[in-house]
């Protein structure tokens, strides 16, 4: 990327749901879902958001586009912050940041053709009308490479891969800059993944599109973005280009989650020396004081349990929260 | 080594209302003592039904075995009465399944459930049982066994459910596990531990191991020797470093081009494979995998390969040499 242009800015977003008990679903305590987060996104950039089931990365996507509203904080994109903005003008924004989904057969309406599913955004935004419609349609089946004369066709038709093509014809239709693609990979067999992966890049080159990148598998996400972010429990706990990350990594938790990603290479994997972190991820509904992640840290000290760590820049672009991120390498060399 | 284990010529297929699917096709394949064996193949591939075939766990109707062995201490599994067969499944041959939230009994407790084989395969009393159940809840490290017993499986953690999956089906000690995509379910994080403790489990106890997945990594650091399935068919087998050194079939390679390393600091174009595999509802005459194949020639539409020796204990059923890229 030659000149970095922020896209979209995020700012200590909060984003808690509330859990309900009882008749008068009286509010017990919330689910932290996502706590106090910040960072940008570089215009024309792949940022990967990388961390295991439960720990908001899904949440932080969908509060972005302000499908959930959000507890506090700011998404400032444009100028304009998301939060504050009023649904008619978040739906004219919401032209600009378009969404994949995770379940190919769960986010098409098995009732509408492939020309009502691609084309209802076009309506919506009265961007196209009548013939044009079905047009722009089949121009959208094309680029995305599957053959136009399928518009009629109901998505039971399409195999999983076809439709995740589909999906991602819906969130184009609209011409977006940014699109939160989430977890769109992780339902579809291995041979058909590096289908849809190749076409999300060839995309971004001709069209220039943005992409949050929001995935678990490790491995798919070094390989199709510029810079990573890992989340853990809610928080984020290091942000750094692609190369920097993976080869040298500082929060122990990204140090580990590395670790613990197979390799397909018999050799590679009889020299490899795990770090297996204990136990499991606790609970959002009461997650640990200070650092979230002390509970399973192989490097935990008492001041973790009390102090929250400074998200801190402490190379150029590299950003860690843990206190002793500079001690982390011993880690490595244990690996 | 000796063989413990030996599936020959397996044929099963499904009877649906669109027609009969031919969902295992003729396969063969043998397990060693103390040998971790990898199935590795794509959803629909057949990897599960084979290995449910052989102990007559699919529904029959609509499933039904058409033909083959299942030969296990000279004794084929496939003709045993249900008693009989009752007394190899669980405790000869225990099963680790994909999903641990719908593999458990969901309203009665984890020490039951993991008592309930000690009790009618091996006659325990009530008390040698749980002594034995709390004993397997430590192997597997389970923290406090002793309460944990009498919790219902909701109230355990997914990587704990499958703890406690393997701990039950290795409370018998059996000669082999069978694990169906044990980790697939979990985290990263939580499979290493998976992992880890069956291959620890694997040395302590010496069993053997089918472990059916996949994901091309996890079995790179398990198993003894791979067996790659498509369409119902075994298309190559070979010990796990020629396979990955030197893969033979051109899906074999299409699959391990198509993944990203994770070690590996490249940023190139992924090769995919491009088109869907087929549902056969013929046996066909020809090469499934033909119509995705970048090696195909006219021979491919005209006869199915069989699998054919082209190393030390390396087959794959490919009419083309994939290195000179001429017919063989």
């Amino acid at each position: 990327m030659p000149e970095k242009e922020v896209i979209l800015h995020v700012e200590d977003l909060v984003m808690y749901f509330p859990i309900k008990r009882g008749v008068i679903q009286r509010t017990v305590g919330y689910v932290h879902a996502v706590d106090g987060i910040t960072f940008d996104i570089y215009r024309g950039e792949t940022l990967g958001l990388v961390g295991e089931s439960g720990c908001g990365k899904t949440t932080t996507g969908r509060t972005i586009l302000q499908l959930y509203k959000p507890t506090a904080g700011k998404v400032i994109f444009e100028g304009k912050d998301l939060v504050k903005l009023k649904s008619e003008e978040m739906r004219q924004s919401r032209r600009q940041i378009q969404m994949i989904f995770q379940d190919p057969y769960a986010s098409l309406n098995p009732r509408m053709t492939v020309e009502e599913i691609i084309g209802e955004p076009l309506v919506v935004h009265n961007m196209a009308h009548g013939k044009e419609v079905r047009n722009r349609v089949k121009e959208l089946l094309e680029l995305v490479g599957l053959n136009p004369a399928y518009v009629d066709r109901y998505p039971h038709e399409f195999s999983g891969g076809q439709r995740q093509r589909i999906g991602v014809a819906r969130s184009l239709a609209l011409q977006p800059d940014l699109i939160v693609c989430d977890e769109p990979i992780s339902a579809l067999d291995v041979s058909i993944q590096a289908q849809v992966v190749n076409l999300l890049e060839d995309l971004q080159k001709e069209i220039g599109l943005t992409y949050l990148f929001i995935a678990h598998d490790l491995s798919m996400v070094r390989h199709i973005s510029n810079r990573v972010i890992v989340m853990y429990l809610g928080v984020l706990v290091e942000l750094a280009d692609r190369t920097t990350l993976y080869e040298n990594p500082l929060h122990p938790y990204s140090i580990a989650l590395l670790s613990a990603v197979p390799i397909p290479d018999p050799k590679v994997e009889e020299k490899r020396k795990r770090i297996i972190l204990e136990g499991d991820v606790p609970s959002p509904i009461n997650p640990p004081s200070g650092c979230r992640f002390r509970t399973r840290c192989p490097l935990a000290q008492p001041i973790c349990a009390e102090e929250r760590p400074e998200w801190k820049e402490v190379e150029p672009d590299h950003y860690v929260a843990c206190h002793f991120w500079y001690n982390s390498k011993s880690l490595q060399q244990r690996r | 080594m000796a063989e413990l284990f030996s599936v020959k010529d397996l044929e099963t297929q499904f009877h649906t209302r669109e027609g009969t699917v031919h969902a295992v096709n003729g396969v063969s394949f043998s397990l060693q003592e103390g040998e971790t064996l990898g199935i590795v193949g794509e959803s629909g591939c057949g990897k599960s039904v084979s290995m449910l075939s052989t102990l007559r766990l699919i529904p029959q109707p609509p499933g039904e075995i058409v033909s083959g062995e299942a030969i296990f201490q000279g004794r084929d599994l496939l003709k045993l009465s249900r008693e009989e067969l009752r007394h190899v499944r669980g405790a000869q041959i225990g099963f680790v399944f994909q999903d641990p939230m719908t593999s458990f009994n969901p309203v009665q407790t984890i020490g039951k459930q993991i008592m309930e084989p000690l009790e009618i395969h091996l006659g325990m009393d009530k008390k040698q049982a749980w002594d034995r159940a709390v004993e397997m809840l430590n192997l597997v490290r389970i923290p406090n066994p002793e309460d944990r017993m009498k919790d219902y499986p909701h109230q355990f953690s997914g990587g704990m459910r499958q703890r406690a999956m393997i701990a039950m089906a290795l409370t018998c000690s059996p000669q082999i596990l069978i694990a169906d995509e044990p980790t697939t379910a979990l985290d990263v994080t939580i499979q290493a531990q998976i992992m880890d403790l069956v291959l620890n489990l694997r040395e302590e106890l010496g069993m053997s191991i089918i472990w059916i997945t996949h994901d091309l990594g996890v079995i790179a650091g398990l198993a003894d020797r791979v067996v790659v399935m498509y369409a119902g068919y075994i298309v190559e087998e070979a010990n796990v470093t020629d396979l990955y050194a030197s893969p033979e079939h051109p899906y074999t390679l299409g699959l391990l081009r198509s993944l990203p390393r994770l070690d590996l600091d490249e940023k190139k174009r992924l090769v995919s494979i491009e088109g869907v595999p087929p549902v056969l509802f013929k046996r066909p005459t020809f090469c499934p995998f033909a119509s995705r194949c970048p090696y195909r020639i006219e021979k491919c539409l005209d006869e199915n390969p069989q699998l054919m020796l082209v190393g030390e204990n390396h087959r794959v059923a490919c009419w083309v040499d994939t290195k000179t890229e001429k017919e063989r």
